[in-house]
């Protein structure tokens, strides 16, 4: 009863403040969001003093089933949902953009539907809603199995769902309406980051108290991972999101940093966005979930220790290659430099341990399609780690800087390793969450793989093409010694190359609506009357080793391997 | 702990086990660890070499002796150097006697077209097209207010209708329709007679009546024949160019409610000689016009193209 009454009190008392904070708004927007608070509160008040159990009415909706035993799933469901949902939504705002690059009439001439407004929507959706529900989910999923303990704080785990889905709200919302404190991946204003900081600093608590409670004499290395994306986003975040309000009532904000520590303090922040939260959380979910789609052990223990600290250590320094040939001090740009390439082994070392535990289970790249999305992930995370660092050279970055091929690189990097890592969990997590012997369709999955493949080979290629274009347009000379083009002809002749990165991104959005229509109808309990995957044609005879058949006498024969 | 044989790679595993994953206890692969190594080596050598090490008030210089402003002033000092003499002579040379040294002329072409790229394309266009009803094209040989050299030359450096410049190319068309100094009906009928001059439609009594109107309200701007009238900026009406077009709605818009064009003063952006250099690149374009074909007052013109050229 204390309990309900603290929890009543709390939302009461949130639900005042917005009231009041909505009263006094000195912006338009600041008291929209208010009302969002608002009614975020009544709600969360109502639930809280209400006597139905919302918790089972949302298990029939969501055709879930109880969890009466070992571990406490209801919060991964939701997120598992909540990560396909916005993936869509952050998908298609991609889509939408690239198409207005090609085409500027689709911004419609509206504020809210301008490229500037509708970009950070699209970073944000796809960055924070769909790859921050699917780390929270996963996170929450892995350290009650590898822990062997239910979910410490099962309230708060519940408020960090909805407290992040709250953000999120407010994030978008507020990037539509003209909020924006215009720094990349931190855009929303003080208020929404001081909401962040509580939910953020709830999920901790409940992911070092479910490993405090572990029944598990080690901490298995994903939630080295987690834990260590955990605790830095919350410095990252704390850091770069230091302002000092112009009112209480308003969304303007001015940051504490500025001019070129701004600068450098906002690229600590961005890097480390991509090193902890795209790579560490992750990873985190590589080292779970690869190792049991294949059933094969991680391939070494120790080169998990050692990337592991060696990615941590080095990460948190290469933010300056962000700035380089800029107004930072000449020092600065160097450490960015050289400890972005010492980073690219220890990035790898995680690709090598993801590719490398499939030894033994090889065979079932063929034959499974979740363990090809797996494997086209770590693929596409070894080559992007690969092209960082490159890029971090001066003399590369020179080339490369403001142009289209950023673009490229942090693409291949996003829809390639992200989302491909996150595809492969979804369809691992649906079957098992909802208690269904296996998903609606596999060969499904097997378009969505291709699809979503093609789709990131026609936009990192686009965007290789048109960034180089750019970089070499920008500097060419002509004989007479001036430059050659305008700026309005650099950005003419890529439109071809707008377009080909559009039909890339329209691909791996039909590849997600088919994931979509997929997990649903999964979720339904429906099964797709099909021909397994397993079913190859495969003929002993021509399965033979050449050197060996070569030296060895042919009446020796050919060992076959038992399937 | 339950150490064991992994049996398809033939690894042992560590013992340890978390919801059924295991991990072996392969060694870190060779060449992993040599790069690392060979990268960590590469950095301590690019530490030593470059700029690098934060200390109190000023980070190391590096054994190099490089810096990132240092490279940017050499360059430039470079890219400058390659032009200065040009630049100098283009500076020094009387804007009429350009045409006369080709290569000079050239050069200016070519800073000017540069110029162009940066300062004139966002209004003129790439390819100084222009934009139908709002800005020129600077291809054509319909020059509102002079197309030679010198007189590109003042408009670019003065601009046009720019507050505050006492030299700007200045003019204003009344709006006859919007300031009721000609009746709807008046309107149209000079819009007729206006179309007869550039052979847009055929003479008719309405155009009859608008001659008449023409001859007291338009032509001491425009000419009695329509020619127009380079001093005030009034375009030609005999030809088929038509900034604000030429359609009896687009010519009775106009009327109505006069159009009056700006330009910066590009002084206040650019130094005189790549200001003169954007002139000989637009006189270059295609319609540039000799000064023999202008000859009004060049006496008073003179001293004042040469209190352009500033240090």
């Amino acid at each position: 009863m204390t309990t309900v009454l603290a929890r009543a009190g709390i939302w009461l008392g949130v639900l005042f403040l917005a009231i009041i904070g909505a009263a006094l708004a000195v912006d338009k927007a600041f008291a929209f969001h208010m009302a969002i608070i608002g009614a975020a509160a009544f709600v969360g008040l109502w639930v809280s003093i209400s006597r139905v159990d919302y918790a089972a009415v949302a298990r029939g909706i969501l055709h879930a089933p109880a969890d009466p035993g070992k571990y406490d799933d209801d919060p991964v469901r939701w997120g598992v949902i909540a990560t396909v949902f916005w993936g869509m939504a952050g998908f298609l705002a991609g889509l939408y953009i690239a198409l207005e690059l090609a085409f500027p009439v689709l911004n419609l001439n509206l504020e809210w539907t301008t490229f500037g407004r509708l970009r950070p929507l699209h970073t944000s959706a796809v960055v924070f809603a769909f790859g921050g529900n699917a780390l929270i989910a996963t996170s929450f999923y892995v350290v009650q199995r590898t822990c062997r303990a239910r979910l410490a704080f099962p309230g708060l785990a519940r408020f960090v769902f909805w407290g992040y889905q709250l953000f999120i709200v407010l994030a978008a919302t507020g990037y539509l309406l003209g909020i924006t404190q215009s720094k990349e991946y931190a855009e929303p204003e003080w208020y929404v980051d001081w909401w962040l900081t509580i939910v953020w600093l709830a999920y901790l608590a409940v992911f070092v108290g479910t490993l405090v409670k572990r029944s598990e004499p080690h901490i298995y290395v994903a939630n080295w991972f987690y834990l260590g994306f955990i605790i830095t986003v919350a410095m990252l975040h704390v850091v770069n999101n230091m302002d000092v309000p112009v009112s209480f009532f308003g969304s303007k904000s001015y940051p504490l940093w500025s001019g070129v520590q701004g600068a450098l303090v906002q690229w600590w922040y961005g890097h480390n966005a991509v090193g902890f939260f795209l790579t560490a959380g992750f990873l985190a979910m590589m080292y779970y979930f690869v190792p049991k789609q294949a059933e094969r052990p991680i391939y070494s223990y120790r080169l998990s220790i050692i990337h592991f600290w060696a990615l941590i250590f080095l990460y948190i320094w290469a933010g300056p290659h962000h700035l380089l040939y800029t107004a930072l001090p000449d020092w600065a740009q160097t450490l960015g430099m050289v400890f972005s390439i010492v980073l690219w082994m220890p990035s790898w070392g995680g690709m090598i341990n993801g590719l490398m535990t499939l030894n033994g289970a090889w065979d079932k790249v063929r034959t499974d399609p979740i363990i090809r999305m797996m494997v086209m992930a770590l693929a596409f995370y070894g080559m992007s780690t690969f092209e960082g660092p490159m890029m971090s050279i001066k003399s590369v970055n020179s080339l490369s800087h403001y142009t289209d091929w950023t673009i490229g690189h942090v693409h291949s990097g996003a829809l390639g390793w992200n989302g491909m890592i996150t595809f492969a969990s979804v369809y691992y997590l649906v079957p098992r969450l909802w208690q269904r012997q296996r998903l609606y369709s596999l060969r499904w999955v097997n378009w969505h793989f291709w699809l979503a493949t093609i789709g990131i080979v026609f936009y990192a290629a686009s965007m290789w093409v048109a960034g180089i274009t750019q970089g070499l347009m920008w500097r060419e000379y002509g004989p007479d010694g001036y430059l050659v083009n305008s700026f309005a002809e650099t950005v003419a002749a890529l439109h071809l190359m707008f377009l080909l990165r559009a039909l890339g991104g329209g691909l791996y959005l039909a590849g997600a609506v088919i994931m979509t229509v997929n997990v649903w109808l999964t979720i339904r309990g429906k099964q797709r009357d099909e021909a397994p995957m397993r079913d190859t044609a495969f003929d002993p005879a021509k399965d033979r080793p050449l050197p060996a058949a070569a030296q060895s006498a042919p009446a020796a024969g050919v060992a076959v391997p038992a399937e | 702990m339950h150490k064991r044989i992994d049996e398809p790679t033939g690894t042992q595993t560590v013992g340890h086990e978390w919801d059924g994953i295991e991990e072996l206890d392969t060694p870190m692969p060779r060449w992993w660890l040599w790069t690392l190594y060979l990268t960590i080596i590469f950095a301590i050598g690019y530490v030593i070499a470059y700029p690098a090490i934060p200390m109190l008030n000023r980070g190391s210089e590096g054994m190099l002796g490089w810096t990132s402003r240092g490279g940017l002033a050499a360059e430039t000092r470079e890219a400058n150097a390659r032009h200065a003499a040009m630049l100098r002579q283009i500076a020094d040379t009387p804007i009429e006697q350009l045409p006369g040294k080709p290569e000079l002329m050239q050069a200016a072409v070519a800073g000017g077209r540069a110029a162009f790229r940066v300062n004139c394309v966002q209004c003129h266009g790439a390819g100084a097209a222009g934009v139908p009803g709002l800005y020129p094209n600077l291809n054509d040989d319909d020059w509102l207010w002079g197309g030679n050299l010198r007189e590109i030359e003042q408009t670019i450096t003065h601009g046009i209708r720019q507050p505050g410049d006492g030299q700007t190319r200045t003019s204003l068309m009344p709006s006859f329709g919007r300031d009721g100094m000609l009746t709807p009906g008046q309107i149209q009928d000079v819009v007729s007679h206006v179309r007869t001059l550039s052979g847009k439609e055929k003479a008719s009594a309405a155009s009859a009546r608008g001659a008449a109107i023409y001859a007291d309200n338009c032509a001491a701007c425009h000419g009695p024949a329509g020619q127009g009238g380079r001093q005030f900026g009034a375009p030609d009406l005999t030809d088929a160019i038509w900034l604000y077009g030429g359609s009896r709605d687009a010519i009775t818009a106009t009327l109505t409610n006069a159009h009056a064009g700006v330009m910066p003063a590009w002084a206040n952006r650019l130094d005189a000689v790549t200001i003169r250099m954007l002139a000989a690149y637009v006189h270059s374009l295609g319609g540039g016009e000799d000064f023999t074909a202008a000859p009004a007052a060049p006496a008073s013109d003179a001293p004042e193209a040469k209190a352009d050229v500033r240090p």
